[in-house]
């Protein structure tokens, strides 16, 4: 059971209060994209055992969207941010480097 | 005029609490900068009290203001006053970018009546209602077993809930079953 704080709303809430919504920082490849972009964008996701970074939406509460970055093996949850960043904040990713040294994820490490 | 009805008019069970729908209330969704002042003004006109603060509930007689989200209220006036009250705020804000819809016949409301009122919620709810945690003032959505509700404490022996009125029956039933005499958790009472 995982406990996220949502940083919409403040709410500690434990994990059937959200909504996993899938990997988090794509990056959209729609009109104008080639064939095989298209395709990764849309299928093509992480799947890691170990630190992940996700989107999470606060469905039983706010309602808002936000990020998670967390441990899929462990449980841990490293931090939450908000939705509106294109990578995690420094005080998450040295939150990560403290327990997973050497970790990467797409182009964040 | 249609003959307005809430959801489950004049339902009542008495169990280690007392529960009962609330019958017609006037609801309106306010969306905008919560940070604006003539949202403020709105509010203050519309149910005389401030804007809340996060996950804050503030009341004034028989009208109040709930936090739902960063740019979300949910103003709480009499149902009969509820297009009055809209079409002032229609005017208050003009030109700014808001929403105000009136949802009063699209919820449900109940109140759970007693001591152990934190004890009946805490079965249905993720939610630490303890003293510590949760008090009157405070507005916590959240969900009920598997509805989407929001609650808070007119005072310190009841709770009172808000849902879809879609699912007041199933609501009604949830919290029937969790008030069923000699069923009392204590966790907190
Ligand atoms: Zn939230």
């Amino acid at each position: 059971m995982l406990i996220l704080d949502c940083p919409c709303c403040g709410v500690s809430g434990e994990e059937t209060e959200f909504h996993a919504g899938g990997e988090a920082h794509l990056k959209r490849f729609g009109p104008g994209s080639s064939d095989a972009e298209f395709h990764d964008y849309l299928f093509t996701k992480e799947n890691p055992k170990g630190v992940h970074l996700e989107r999470w939406r606060h469905a039983n509460g706010c309602g808002k969207w936000f990020l998670a970055a967390r441990d899929t093996m462990t449980l841990e949850v490293y931090g939450t941010y908000s939705a509106q960043t294109t990578e995690p904040p420094q005080d998450i990713k040295d939150k990560i480097s403290a327990k997973r040294p050497g970790w990467s994820w797409r182009e964040f490490s | 005029m249609s003959d307005a009805k809430s959801a489950l008019p004049g339902a009542r069970y008495e169990g280690f609490v007392k529960l009962r729908e609330m019958g017609l209330q006037g609801m309106i969704t306010l969306r905008g900068d919560l940070a604006s002042a003539k949202l403020a003004a709105a509010v203050q006109t519309a149910t005389g009290t401030a804007v809340p603060g996060q996950r804050q509930i503030v009341t004034e007689g028989d009208r109040a203001a709930a936090w739902m989200s960063p740019d979300e209220l949910l103003l709480l006036v009499p149902y009969a006053e509820v297009a009055d009250i809209i079409a002032a705020i229609e005017t208050a804000l003009a030109g700014e970018h808001f929403l105000a819809v009136n949802v009063s016949d699209a919820r449900a409301m109940f109140r759970l009546e007693g001591a152990l009122c934190r004890d009946a919620m805490a079965k249905l709810s993720p939610v630490d209602f303890s003293e510590a945690a949760f008090c009157p003032g405070d507005f916590r959505r959240s969900r009920m077993a598997q509805i989407a509700a929001a609650m808070w404490m007119p005072d310190g022996q009841s709770l009172q809930v808000i849902c879809f009125r879609s699912v007041a029956q199933y609501a009604f039933d949830l919290l029937s079953a969790a008030a069923a005499p000699g069923s009392e958790p204590r966790l907190y009472g």
